[in-house]
């Protein structure tokens, strides 16, 4: 007993001393990433957010799911804010907005469609994402209905119109990928919340590595219709480490199909 | 929605499909693939780990057509005559019989393809002197085995006289599922969306078909398929190189997944290599032993051409589904009056 008290007494204090060494190195500033060969913080990878914020950016408590059949699976998980100072500066009238579409979200949530997520959104869509890195271009391929971006490394281009996915231009800040991301057209939300935002919508990503298996990934969202002020969303991305890990097929809009075109099925006879 | 219209319409002769022209004021300086070697020795830009550098956007229009016309037999190659006289005759506009093009010189009916950018008299085109895109004497897909051609038969006739029943009921394009010129192998298609981007990765090479933003993140480490399980519409595909040739191998189709017939045992073989600074040959081996008696073989050149590649939604704008189905009900509804 003495003896693995004194063990684990040891350890407290190893930990707690390591933690004294760690703690300052935590910080996203310290942690050298390695490099591609042009010399750029290596991002390639699939990665993962391990939230509940599709459900609602905001902190939200575990409730029901939408479907009573299905019990608690597919019940809504609870989570803690992913917003800077928790909430999100709405306009008085685009908070009456995000009260409606939350109330109605079934019918609503573009995700429901299997419609094309946007940015951020499609960060912390509970599948997994691959960033493939080329110094002039870097790809994303996220499992979500097979949506992709291109990040154009190079002098910044202009949107040539407006789109699902937006349009993305990067460059690097030290060891940070800065995309800023134009043109998204008004259609995508940013949660089940009903959180939502106009074609004026301005984001700003930024991906910074923070071990050899974690990102911080943060946005700072604009939107001068909806929102008073922009505001900011935080969260790790976590690396798929498993050995084969792969981005599979994920072509979603057969999962809607019924929803969207089953009342338009020919009328059986007798039914 | 009106170029997924056109996207759609499967009915587009896959003849009209070669006409697609989009590049290559270059075509005197690429090397054929039918050409012999030049002298002074090309070799491909590296990207850092060694390996080419395949990167870029990348189109496959073509004046060549899959399969060769019957007229030509086994001939397999153009002469450099006949090869010259062809590209002033379709320069000019007249597309004949040489490359089995005269349906789509006839296309106006429909669509007019110049509001796409397929004037041919202004296009350019990759340059290849084969007779048809299938190499080897045959120049045809093999006829399907009797097993394939019942099973193709038999869900046809299932489908016949309920086509307008339900979306499960429609081709797979039209639900955006599988857009034609999204399938693999990757096949010339008339539509201006064929362009194809390429990133390079650490141990990933991405192909990005700008047609319904398809997507393949193909790891080069020589792992083995996914489960046979796991059966995916465009299959399961993993790569690795074979010296300077990017060899990209994929099983693990849908049995509804129905390249020119095949059942769920397709397995193909594509084959990349960088040619010249403007060319990839592109290259696949097609074979599925329930439905053709052996593996047959297509070469297409890719050009460079200009980016950038564009978003292509194609289920988020898809009204023409439900058009179809509404309009099929509307139907239903007036023969019911009539009947009464």
């Amino acid at each position: 007993m003495r003896s693995s008290f004194g063990n684990a007494l040891h350890a407290a204090v190893a930990i707690g001393v390591l933690s004294l060494v760690t703690l300052p190195c935590a910080g996203q500033q310290s942690y050298r990433a390695p490099r591609t060969a042009d010399g750029k913080p290596d991002l390639n990878g699939i990665w993962q957010a391990l939230n509940s914020a599709d459900w609602d950016l905001e902190g939200h408590a575990a409730a029901a799911g939408p479907v009573p059949s299905l019990g608690a699976v597919f019940a809504r998980s609870p989570g803690l804010s992913v917003v800077e100072g928790d909430e999100i500066p709405y306009l008085p009238e685009a908070a009456a907005k995000k009260k409606e579409n939350q109330a109605n979200w079934v019918k609503l949530d573009p995700e429901v469609k299997c419609y094309l997520p946007g940015v951020p959104r499609a960060t912390y869509l509970p599948y997994p994402f691959q960033i493939v890195q080329s110094q002039k271009t870097i790809l994303i391929s996220y499992e979500y209905a097979g949506a992709v971006r291109t990040i154009n490394m190079g002098a910044p281009t202009k949107a040539p119109a407006d789109s699902w996915m937006g349009w993305s231009n990067g460059h690097w800040e030290g060891d940070t990928l800065v995309v800023d991301v134009t043109s998204q057209n008004g259609d995508t939300w940013f949660d089940h919340a009903g959180n939502f935002h106009t074609d004026a919508l301005h984001v700003v990503e930024r991906y910074t590595p923070r071990s050899a298996d974690t990102l911080n990934y943060e946005a700072t969202i604009e939107d001068s219709k909806v929102f008073s002020r922009p505001w900011k969303i935080s969260m790790p991305l976590y690396r798929h480490v498993e050995k084969n890990a792969r981005l599979l097929e994920y072509k979603c809009p057969e999962f809607a199909e019924e929803l969207l075109y089953g009342p338009l099925r020919k009328k059986q006879p007798g039914k | 929605m009106s170029r997924r219209c056109l996207a759609s319409t499967a009915a587009l002769p896959a003849m009209i499909a070669v006409l697609l022209i989009l590049e290559a004021p270059v075509a005197g300086q690429a090397p054929s693939p039918s050409s012999k070697a030049p002298g002074k020795a090309w070799t491909p830009p590296r990207i850092p780990d060694g390996h080419p550098d395949l990167q870029g956007v990348w189109g496959n229009a073509t004046l060549t057509p899959l399969e060769r016309p019957k007229a030509l037999g086994t001939k397999e190659f153009y002469t450099d005559e006949e090869f010259s006289e062809l590209s002033k005759r379709v320069r000019k506009g007249i597309v004949g019989e040489e490359a089995d093009l005269g349906a789509a010189a006839e296309n106006p009916v429909r669509y007019d393809l110049s509001l796409y950018g397929f004037d041919i008299t202004k296009a350019t085109f990759a340059s290849t002197k084969r007779t048809s895109l299938i190499v080897g004497p045959d120049g045809q897909v093999p006829a399907m085995l009797p097993p394939a051609r019942k099973r193709n038969a038999e869900r046809a006739a299932k489908n016949k006289g309920h086509e307008f029943d339900s979306y499960e009921d429609r081709p797979l394009q039209e639900r955006c599922i599988l857009m034609t010129q999204e399938r693999i192998p990757m096949l010339p298609a008339v539509n201006d969306n064929n362009l194809l981007q390429i990133v390079q990765g650490r141990g990933y090479v991405a192909l990005l078909h700008e047609i319904d933003h398809s997507t393949r993140v193909i790891p080069t480490d020589g792992r083995p398929h996914v489960s046979k399980n796991i059966r995916q519409w465009q299959g399961d595909s993993v790569g690795h190189w074979d010296g300077d040739t990017l060899v990209v191998d994929t099983t693990n189709f849908t049995g509804l997944t129905v390249f020119r017939g095949s059942g769920e045992q397709l397995h193909l073989v594509e084959r990349f290599t960088r040619k010249s600074d403007d060319t990839i040959i592109y290259e696949f081996t097609a074979e599925d032993p329930s439905t053709w008696a052996k593996p047959w073989t297509a070469e297409i050149p890719w050009t460079k051409t200009q980016g950038p590649i564009y978003e292509w939604a194609c289920h988020e704008g898809n009204t023409m589904i439900s058009t179809i189905l509404r309009g099929a009900r509307v139907a239903d509804e007036e023969a019911a009056q009539k009947a009464k």
